[in-house]
């Protein structure tokens, strides 16, 4: 087996982002027939690499092989020819139209006159073949996720695919979805293509794949054999141990329950629960960490708490007081700060000033506003003062914010943020995409936001940081709080397979 | 009403309707590839003072109608630069080019006001068909023009539905950045249905000048136009349904004038093409229900790959 | 992409740049039109020196273009309320006629023979409601069914436009008006004073001025003007804010009609004297104003400006028709042409363009 040429090599790629190193001279080698999963955590570099493989990206350094000839891929176009296909997370489907005409959208060599004709039989040929009962007629917004799945992957054998793509495919699948999905990639492989199955599940990895690459923070951490690994060996290499810096935290106590969640249950943007029963106490003075791999539940959990998603089951309660329900503007005047995930899109309004900005949640109030009126005078001063603390670079606080940096901008939403003392701070994803200083910097003020005594969710797929940061540590997945540890008698190890759904037998809630 | 005013009232919707017919059939086409074109009045208008000046001097109405054609393409050409390459606001785009095709038309139409054309396009009654009764006079008693249009509007219909052409053109309305991922040149094809739009705008313009006043009469075509922008949404942005619509709306038109007698105004029956159109966007609510009436997804948003 | 050109995004157009793309792009308008004008054999220079003096080189002139100015001042200044919403009322002209038409219904059937000082507040408030609720229609329909605001504005033009002609034509068709298509004449006390002997009428104008400034105020100044414009830059931001949408849209809604229906009022009470049919009383003040709207950048005091300059090319229009015996329509691509470049140089200044050596 090993004299044989891999279908895919990738050799020392390098990939850099505006200050981030995505790709660190990574290796990758798939062969002919095999499922390979390319396993870690969000932001390992995963996707990046197959997006450069699939030609959406161009490499910085590296070169790639495929069959054992030197390419060059400049797009999906160029990728397609050399018989490598990629189903994305977000599926490209036109939702108007049938799954014939999507599948002979752009495909070359059919006919001018109906098209999607000629490809029917193609389509229940290969249908039938993988039991996948796809109707060609089938308009796609009739579809479920999985049908909708199966449909891209049909779109890429018939270009021809000898590997193929698969990105975090079973994130939208229900378990039998996922069951099937399976045996449609071992079959494929047994067929002799080669499947690249990017995940952050060990569950799926260690049932579906050959062989494993797990990447951790750009690098390879190393490719392993699925039969002679465990979960726990992954886990461990998908996590890591080293922390890279440690904060000062001083002991604070911890007070009474500011933010308790009964029960809660909502739905995602698809109508699909997102989350299940979930209950959960915040004390004063206390930062609770929700670790957690993305997309189990934590953006719905952040939308919730901070009004803009619907409960359909379960209370919120805000010191006592019941919030369930209530708009983001009523939760946020009883002190609910949030620090949104999306900062440019939700966070901040671009083209207003920094001055502006600074006010979004308190334009209303007897601060800034006179009966109708805004106070500019007060708006300025608030603004200097701000701008002045949180070191905030702006020429002007008049200069619109989205000639601001990201560092600057998230500095600019946290002072709008904690200004006026919040009893409870969401803080979801502070610190990604930031530099190291900036980093620090949120940091220090989220630790200090708990010296004086605010209770504090704070969201992160960073687990060194949630670590290092919370007192307390609780663990989703799938929608749920599997577990709940103190930060500091937390195994990583623990922590990481529970993250993994693994092992959901730690501490009840407190 | 009796009988014979009713159905010289549906005979006479067939030409009254043409116009709508082709200047909607435009307009599906530049909609349906997400181009929102509220310029068609403007489009006509050259297309009827373009076409009427032309026919004049050469007495040749084909080339009158191919210069109205042409004028059309034109004026569809610089929405399509604004709107497609430079990205701007399709709205305002729109109004821009009625106004510059009504000021445009105004000016190059002084000389013909009051001219008769030298020759006229009559109906060319189809042999042994149009003796058929009652089908006879409705089908194949007609002039060229409508009777492209009957050809027209399966045609088109067929290209849009069951073609490369087709499903690359409503793809691109629909989801532009999955179009162009999978090789489709979004900025060609948009160019392509918008310039189409103007070119059957410029000849639905002719035909009112040519063949139906047949004048030059300064802004005559009286927001046919728009009535057109209406009539796409009450089509569904389907060809088959222009059909339907731009004859439902000729009889409107028609009946106006034979109903004043009996006492309806003609402005309240006028009224009907606009409230009906409000009626069919109501319909139109819901995600899922857009989709299924066929409104594409991208309407009036411009494209660029950076932005994806 | 079609073209080898690389354009590179500029993220703040500077202030000079803009106005300047302003002037120029309205300058090579003027170009344009005079190669048309060359070609159709009207002299452009001595043609555009009759309109410059017949719209700002005499006191008539001067003050005809002034009661042009004033339905596009009240009209624009509304919209450019709504656009800053992002809320794209298209149907300014529809509100214009049904204020008109309230206005008249005031003065000719509710309070014939109410004193002037009851009367004309009477008219005009009649036509801000009119307006308002005129334009409340499309703005209920876009909050309840999420319906494109675009079309069933547009739709709503047609639908006043129908109306006023079936009045004017139908039941309040004047019994001396020869069988015109018009009301009959407003009693005295109906109609609004004028400055001299001219026919401006002033209490409207100084309406528009204040109007224009309390929308400024509005804007930059008050609670709801911030909640306009986060909502229009930034929906989501206005959603994580707590911002209704819904309640910015019925507002700017409101506001805009409402300002178009007191545009309606100014001409029927200052102008018309009486209600005419749809065409007379608006020759399309209300899309002009889009014009106007955009050409002032959205911005009140800015249109103040735009409202005046624009008074001037359709007093201009007039010249052009009466003396050289050109269209009416004539000034419609003078406000088409003017506005593509507009357009064009405002999309242009956001980029440095230079040519593309290779696909990147």
């Amino acid at each position: 087996m090993g004299a044989e040429t891999p279908a895919i090599e990738m050799r020392n790629i390098v990939k850099r982002f505006p200050g981030v190193i995505a790709n660190d001279h990574v290796t990758f080698t798939a062969r002919a027939g095999e499922v390979h999963a390319l396993l870690g955590e969000n932001g390992a570099g995963k996707t990046t690499l197959m997006n450069i493989l699939y030609g959406l990206y161009h490499p910085d350094e590296g070169d790639i092989y495929v069959h054992g000839r030197r390419v060059t891929i400049h797009s999906p176009r160029d990728a397609i020819a050399l018989g490598i296909g990629m189903v994305h997370q977000h599926f490209m489907l036109v939702h108007s139209h049938t799954v014939a005409e999507n599948a002979v959208l752009g495909l070359a060599g059919t006919p001018f006159l109906r098209p999607a004709q000629s490809v029917r039989e193609q389509i229940v040929a290969l249908s039938e073949r993988y039991r996948w009962h796809i109707n060609p007629d089938a308009y796609i917004w009739q579809l479920s996720a999985g049908e909708q799945q199966r449909v891209e992957i049909l779109k890429a054998l018939l270009r021809g695919a000898r590997v193929l793509i698969l990105d975090e495919p079973t994130s939208m699948l229900t378990p039998g979805e996922a069951r099937q999905l399976f045996a449609v990639m071992r079959q494929m492989a047994a067929e002799g293509r080669t499947v690249i199955f990017i995940s952050h599940k060990l569950e799926e990895v260690m049932e579906v794949s050959d062989r494993v690459t797990v990447l951790r923070r750009g690098r390879v951490v190393g490719t392993v054999a699925t039969r002679d690994t465990s979960p726990h060996e992954l886990a461990r290499m998908m996590v890591g141990r080293e922390v890279l810096f440690r904060l000062e935290k001083k002991p604070v106590q911890r007070g009474e329950v500011v933010l308790r969640l009964e029960g809660v249950t909502a739905l995602n943007d698809l109508n699909l629960p997102a989350l299940k029963e979930v209950s959960l106490d915040v004390h004063a003075g206390e930062i609770v960490g929700i670790a957690g791999v993305a997309g189990n539940g934590q953006k719905e959990l952040v939308e919730v708490i901070t009004g803009l998603r619907p409960v359909i089951q379960g209370r919120i309660f805000l010191d006592g007081e019941e919030i369930t329900n209530r708009d983001a503007r009523f939760i946020g005047k009883r002190g609910v700060a949030h620090v949104p995930e999306d900062r440019v899109h939700m966070g901040v309004v671009p083209n207003l000033s920094v001055a502006e900005n600074l006010i979004l949640k308190y334009y209303d109030t007897p601060s800034f506003a006179r009966g109708w009126f805004l106070d500019l005078q007060a708006v300025t001063t608030f603004a200097q003062q701000k701008v002045k603390e949180y070191q905030i670079r702006t020429p002007t606080v008049h200069t619109p914010v989205k000639l601001l940096s990201g560092g600057n901008i998230q500095r600019l939403i946290l002072a709008r943020e904690l200004a006026f003392q919040p009893r409870l701070v969401v803080a979801a994803h502070p610190t990604s995409g930031l530099d190291v200083g900036a980093m620090e910097h949120v940091r220090q003020l989220l630790l200090r936001q708990r010296e004086e005594g605010a209770a504090i969710l704070l969201v992160s797929e960073d687990l060194d940081e949630v670590l290092e940061l919370s007192d307390r540590v609780a663990v989703m997945f799938g929608g749920r709080i599997v577990g709940v540890v103190d930060a500091s008698e937390a195994d990583v190890e623990a922590i990481g397979a529970m993250m993994a759904g693994l092992n959901t037998t730690a501490e009840a809630a407190a | 009403m009796d009988w014979q005013v009713f159905w010289t009232a549906v005979l006479a919707a067939i030409p009254a309707g043409t116009p709508y017919l082709y200047a909607t059939l435009g307009e599906i086409y530049a909609e349906r590839s997400g181009i929102l074109n509220l310029g068609v009045e403007g489009m006509m208008i050259m297309g009827a003072v373009v076409g009427f000046g032309v026919t004049l001097s050469t007495g040749n109405p084909w080339l009158g109608f191919a210069a109205a054609a042409l004028a059309g393409a034109l004026l569809a050409l610089i929405h399509a630069f604004v709107s497609i390459t430079l990205r701007a606001n399709q709205i305002i785009s729109g109004l821009a080019l009625t106004m510059f095709g009504l000021g445009l038309s105004g000016l190059l139409g002084r000389r013909y006001i009051g001219t008769p054309l030298p020759v006229r396009v009559r109906e060319v009654p189809i042999p042994i068909l149009s003796d058929i009764p009652l089908v006879g006079d409705l089908l194949f008693n007609h002039d060229p023009i409508v009777y492209l249009s009957f050809v027209l509007v399966p045609v088109l219909g067929f290209l849009l539905f069951h073609t490369r052409l087709g499903i690359s053109i409503r793809s691109v309305g629909e989801n532009p950045a999955t179009a162009d991922a999978m090789g489709v040149n979004v900025f060609r094809v948009r160019y392509l249905c918008t310039v189409w739009g103007g070119v059957l705008a410029g000849i639905a313009g002719a035909y009112l000048s040519i063949v139906y006043a047949p004048a030059w009469i300064e802004g005559m075509t009286a927001g046919a136009g728009w009535i057109a922008i209406a009539l796409t949404i009450f089509a569904l942005w389907s060809p088959y349904r222009a059909l339907v619509g731009a004859y439902l709306f000729g009889g409107v038109k028609v009946l106006q004038y034979r109903l004043q007698p009996l006492g309806v105004s003609p402005n309240l029956l006028n009224t009907l093409p606009f409230v009906l159109t409000i009626l069919v966007l109501l319909m139109a609510t819901g995600e899922v229900r857009r989709r299924r009436i066929g409104m594409p997804a991208a309407l009036g948003i411009p494209y660029s790959r950076e932005e994806r | 992409m079609t073209l080898p050109i690389r354009a590179e995004r500029r993220l703040v157009v500077p202030r000079t740049v803009a106005l300047t793309a302003v002037t120029l792009s309205v300058l090579v308008a003027l170009v344009v039109i005079g190669i048309v004008f060359t070609l159709a054999g009207i002299p452009p220079l001595a043609t555009y020196a009759r309109m410059f003096r017949g719209a700002f080189g005499s006191t008539y002139g001067l003050s005809e273009t002034l009661v042009k100015t004033i339905p596009l001042l009240l009209t624009s200044v509304g919209l450019a309320v709504a656009f800053r919403a992002l809320v794209w009322n298209i149907g300014a002209e529809g509100q214009l006629l049904m204020g008109a038409t309230a206005a008249t219904w005031v003065a000719l059937f509710l309070l014939p023979d109410a004193p002037s000082w009851v009367l004309l507040p009477a008219m005009f408030l009649a036509g801000f409601i009119a307006g308002a609720l005129w334009a409340l229609i499309p703005a209920f329909l876009k909050v309840r069914f999420q319906t494109n605001e675009v079309i069933t504005t547009l739709m709503t033009v047609y639908i006043a436009e129908e109306f006023v002609n079936y009045l004017v034509y139908g039941p309040w068709k004047g019994a001396a008006e020869w069988g015109f298509p018009y009301t009959d004449r407003f009693p005295e006390a109906a109609q609004l004073p004028v400055l001299g002997a001219t026919r401006i009428h002033y209490p409207t104008l100084l309406l528009g001025l204040i109007l224009a400034a309390l929308m400024y105020v509005l804007l930059h100044h008050t609670k709801l003007g911030y909640e306009i414009r986060v909502t229009g830059e930034n929906p989501l931001a206005a959603r994580y804010a707590g911002i209704d949408a819904r309640r910015i849209i019925l507002f700017v809604m409101l506001i805009s009609g409402g300002l178009a229906g007191l545009a309606g009022v100014g001409e029927v009470a200052g102008v018309h004297h009486r209600l005419r049919y749809a065409r007379g009383i608006s020759a399309g003040y209300g899309f002009t104003a889009i014009i106007v709207a955009w050409l002032g950048r959205l911005h009140p005091l800015a249109i103040i400006v735009a409202s005046f300059l624009f008074g001037g090319l359709l007093v201009g229009g007039d010249v052009l028709q009466v003396s050289l015996n050109l269209p009416v329509a004539t000034i419609d691509m003078f406000n088409g042409v003017i506005l593509f470049f507009v357009i064009a140089a405002e999309i242009l200044t956001r980029y440095k363009i230079s040519v593309r050596s290779k696909e990147a």
